[in-house]
């Protein structure tokens, strides 16, 4: 033991701990498998040690080890690709898929949360040997605060309103309100589709969140969310049965037509409103000079 | 190789409105061609979109 030894085995513990703190099995349901979560607290504990031991090499002035940071750069890219693998594969056997877009938001997400926790464990580890072990925690508390900020994101519901319509047939067409979702022939079908779809509308509420829900990746997202939070009624070889968003294009309201096993308008308003604003799906049309707000 | 928008099939009343280059069944009553497009629906995993009152096509997508 020397005088190193606590304050990383401290940064290790702390990055760790930020790092099951990021893990999470919510609605989204991932990861849900034991093994999973395993891979990702063993990676969190590597970049965690990562984190730890920078510190104590700058004061012991050994500028050259940093660079091992490097390595840790390209280790956590594999993290991002074997997410996007894993999650691109098991997406063939969904009944609703994910889309790529959200299946690359979630691979970045699980790549910065390595970086965050690199940070954590290198601001602790510093925190206790410059200051002492209170000022460490302190530091490791705030850091956790900080990526529990960082990782948070945007919500659809702070883009856009959200309406519940009533889907309707006009001849073999169904509509949601008045966007055109599809054209179901079977009268049969038509009563199935009526009994259990259910229609929303969501429109935007500035002109930035108007291209961000015209986003196709966006959309499959928010019909992905609904499908798993109240189930889908549907089932492989019947495509007549899929949930659908179409979009206005007079004045960029999206219509989403959902197929339930569960209809409760209220809590499909709020699951629709949870679900994440991908970040690859965000557009900002009013950034670009000489655009009108 | 999978088909993308593609007509299957096309069920009709009315042979009149269907020149062929596809699987065509005449029905004789549109009981009958609803009965017909529900099962070849199921059959062929596509949709039975209704064009006209007496002619739907079965579109894989």
């Amino acid at each position: 033991m020397n005088e190193y030894t606590l304050p990383i085995v401290f940064g290790l513990l702390a990055g760790t701990i930020s790092r099951l703190f990021m893990l999470r099995t919510d609605y989204r349901q991932y990861p849900t498998y034991l093994h999973g979560k395993i891979i990702h607290i063993a990676l969190g504990f590597i970049a965690a040690g990562l984190g730890a031991v920078a510190g104590p090499s700058i004061l012991e002035e050994e500028f050259t080890a940093v660079t091992f940071l490097t390595i840790a750069a390209s280790q956590f890219r594999e993290v991002r690709n074997m997410e996007r693998n894993t999650l691109t594969e098991l997406d063939h056997y969904e009944l609703v898929t994910r889309g790529k877009t959200y299946i690359e938001g979630i691979a970045v997400a699980f790549e910065s949360r390595n970086y965050l926790v690199i940070f954590t464990s290198l601001i602790s580890t510093l925190g206790y040997l410059i200051f002492n072990v209170w000022m460490g925690i302190i530091l490791a508390i705030l850091c956790m605060v900080l990526s529990k900020v960082l990782m948070a994101g945007g919500k659809l519901k702070d883009i856009v309103e959200i309406e519940y319509f009533e889907p309707r047939f006009e001849g073999a067409g169904l509509y949601v309100d008045n966007i055109y979702i599809m054209n179901i022939g079977l009268p049969e079908r038509q009563k199935e589709v009526l009994k259990y779809g259910m229609g929303f509308i969501l429109k935007p509420k500035t002109f930035n969140a108007r291209s961000t829900i015209a986003n196709l990746g966006q959309r499959q997202a928010v019909l992905h969310d609904v499908s798993t939070a109240l189930g889908v009624y549907r089932d492989s070889g019947t495509p007549a049965l899929v949930p659908l968003a179409k979009r206005d294009l007079d004045d960029g309201r999206v219509g989403v037509f959902v197929l339930p096993q569960e209809r409760d308008i209220e809590r499909a308003i709020k699951v629709i409103g949870q679900v994440p604003t991908l970040e690859n799906a965000i557009r900002m049309p009013t950034e670009k000079g000489g655009n009108k707000k | 190789m999978t088909l993308e928008k593609y007509i299957l099939a096309v069920i009709t009343t009315n042979p009149k409105k269907v020149p062929g280059g596809t699987g065509v069944f005449f029905c004789d009553s549109k009981e009958e061609m609803e009965t017909f497009a529900a099962n070849l629906e199921a059959i062929l995993d596509g949709i039975a979109h209704g064009l006209s009152e007496e002619l739907y096509v079965i579109v894989k997508h």
